[in-house]
């Protein structure tokens, strides 16, 4: 990076100016503060217990080994939360954008009848909630409790992404070419299936995106809701107990499993959950940008 | 919107029915499809947002599962005037106060400050690098960014406490001590949300006319001058539209920030508003208790937005209505 720098300043016509190199150390220093914990935990992981015992390790694995991650794949418990969150997101995120596209595409209609009233029905809740308990207690009256329908339903419908999809639906989507299908004889659903949607494909990428990252991410409503069923715990909730509260111990299959430090295997543990993130991460950035910087725009 | 607003009447030129504008049954049997679709979210939206809004009224009664929602008994106001006598309610008050007003002081300001830093770098490259680190922690969930927490800052085996015994200062109990843990909290705020923070700004700046930086420099301004005098100002609106947002903020506060970051041995402000409510209900199942708190909460926050937005309509912004 600091020889990029270098090349660049030299290309500048414009004069030394020092201020510039400190701020590109300030950017410099506060990006590797975003990136090094990071690091160190994925160099912890691959370390042997010894030398993370004596806190030796820093930002490079010491006495390599794949020891902890082997336990990890050992453990049923964890591949079983891998999978359920795999399973509720995907539902979830599907769910999610019918509901969004069912809602904005209407309410983006200036001819909708009712418009003004729909509308505040659907953002309204961003203002007031009904909150922690009154969910709970609902959730409990739908005999939800300790089923992922818990993780898929309630969260489904969000008028934050509702009112992104409407602003761009009402921006991106000229009114001619629907116009020029409705003289064609083409009805509302033809209209959304055959113009509206294949014009929208990079914000229902980067709201599907929203979707599945909230919702991977989220372990509150888990760990309100399910409880009896620790089958059914995802991948943040099993981290959570294992990791934060450390209430859980690894599940090790064979005693022959010589037991790791479990600061190791807490390291190891967390790299694996946040590995499938960031795997994806630098393809995804950019749809995240351009959906956040939508969810400015006022209405 | 104008647009769409213009070919309506071009529509209802074509076909000049006066009563079209007017009734239900006819939008309904000519947008009969539009209604369709919206009865699924209209389904979500009432079930799962307004029901909960229903089941506030438990905090006018007396809960009891034997009797259930309907049959329990109405006694007004007595719940709150129970909670508002409870020690532990009075201090949850205070720590969402407290947690969300330093939270607003630099969770607030930072990513203004690194967003015009960023600004200042001419090369896209190396923008676009550090961008990626920058937006990195906005990604790891709370689970995962307390779990980071303690690997780097316990007192025992902590990185950074490593690192300072290496250069012969004493381990600090970052996570382990009530004030060590309310600025560690501040400081694990402000790593997470600083860089994707930048992004509306970033926006906001590159939408600046290069006119009025041309005008200041040829006026002999130099950079700290344009960035107070030019930068600072075209973003002022950007500002407080986000200072409105996080103002209706300041009583809520998230719950999974705080429970990744507790610990037994720092209590002292981890009690917030979100967190007493888990307890009280869920835990212990005094429901209606907590959901007095609840409805406390939601109440003092939509306030706080409406005034917020009044002010700023005031101050002659537009607002966020």
């Amino acid at each position: 990076m600091k020889a990029s720098t270098g090349t660049i300043a030299m290309h500048n016509k414009q004069r030394f100016d020092i201020w510039d190199v400190v701020i590109r150390l300030v950017i410099i220093l506060v990006s590797l503060a975003c990136l090094l914990p990071f690091v160190h935990v994925i160099a912890k992981s691959f370390s042997a217990d010894a030398f993370v015992i004596a806190n030796k390790v820093t930002l490079w694995p010491r006495g390599f080994t794949f020891g902890a991650y082997e336990k990890i794949f050992q453990d049923k418990s964890i591949l079983r939360s891998l999978y359920i969150s795999i399973i509720v997101t995907a539902l979830f995120t599907i769910l999610g954008m019918i509901i969004t596209i069912f809602a904005a595409y209407p309410l983006s209609r200036g001819q909708l009848k009712g418009r003004s009233l729909f509308t505040l029905i659907f953002l309204f809740p961003m203002l007031f909630s009904g909150g922690i308990i009154p969910e709970y207690m609902l959730i409990n009256n739908l005999g939800m409790m300790d089923t992922l329908w818990a993780l898929i339903l309630p969260l489904a419908f969000s008028s934050f992404n509702l009112l992104i999809m409407k602003t761009s639906l009402q921006s991106g989507i000229p009114i001619s070419l629907e116009e020029a299908a409705r003289i064609d004889g083409a009805n509302h659903f033809r209209i959304l299936w055959s113009v509206v949607l294949p014009l929208s494909k990079p914000i229902m990428a980067t709201l599907s995106l929203f979707y599945a990252a909230g919702r991977w991410n989220a372990y509150q409503d888990s760990l309100f809701y399910i409880k009896q069923n620790v089958d059914l715990r995802p991948l943040q909730l099993k981290l959570y107990y294992l990791v934060i509260q450390s209430t859980e111990s690894f599940q090790l299959e064979a005693s022959s499993v010589a037991l790791s430090n479990p600061e190791v295997l807490k390291a190891s543990c967390v790299v694996f959950a946040t590995l499938p993130i960031l795997c994806i991460y630098p393809f995804i950035q950019k749809y995240f940008v351009q959906g956040t910087m939508l969810g400015a725009v006022k209405e | 919107m104008k647009v769409e607003s213009a070919s309506l009447n071009n529509e209802t030129a074509l076909l000049p029915k006066k009563q079209k504008s007017t009734g239900w049954l006819h939008a309904l049997r000519q947008d009969w499809q539009l209604y369709l679709l919206l009865v699924v979210p209209l389904a979500f939206v009432l079930l799962f947002k307004y029901t909960p809004m229903f089941g506030l009224v438990l905090a006018f009664k007396k809960y009891k599962i034997a009797k259930g929602f309907w049959g329990s008994d109405w006694v007004g106001f007595q719940i709150f005037k129970e909670i508002f006598d409870k020690p532990d309610f009075a201090r949850a008050v205070r720590n969402t106060l407290m947690l969300n007003s330093l939270d607003l002081l630099f969770s607030f300001t930072m990513p203004i400050i690194l967003a015009l830093l960023l600004s200042e770098i001419k090369s896209a490259r190396f923008k676009k690098i550090n961008q990626t680190f920058l937006y990195l922690p906005h990604f790891f969930s709370w689970v995962i960014i307390g779990a980071l927490a303690y690997q780097l800052l316990s007192q025992g085996n902590g990185a950074v406490n490593n690192v300072l015994e290496s250069m012969g200062f004493n381990r600090v109990p970052f996570l382990q001590e009530d004030t060590h843990w309310l600025f560690s909290y501040l400081a694990i705020g402000v790593w997470q949300s600083m860089g994707w923070g930048t992004i509306i700004y970033l926006a906001s700046i590159s939408s600046i006319n290069p006119d009025l930086y041309e005008a200041a420099t040829v006026d002999g301004a130099g950079r700290w001058r344009k960035m107070w005098n030019v930068t600072l100002p075209s973003i002022r609106m950007t500002i407080v539209t986000l200072l409105i947002l996080n103002l209706g903020k300041v009583m809520d506060g998230s719950f999974e920030r705080i429970y990744a970051l507790t610990n037994k041995a720092t209590t002292e402000y981890t009690t917030t508003i979100p967190v007493l409510v888990y307890r009280w209900g869920i835990e212990s199942g005094n429901i209606s208790r907590a959901t007095a708190v609840g409805l406390f909460q939601a109440v003092i926050g939509l306030v706080l937005v409406l005034i917020a937005n009044r002010v700023a309509k005031k101050l002659g912004d537009e607002g966020i209505f």
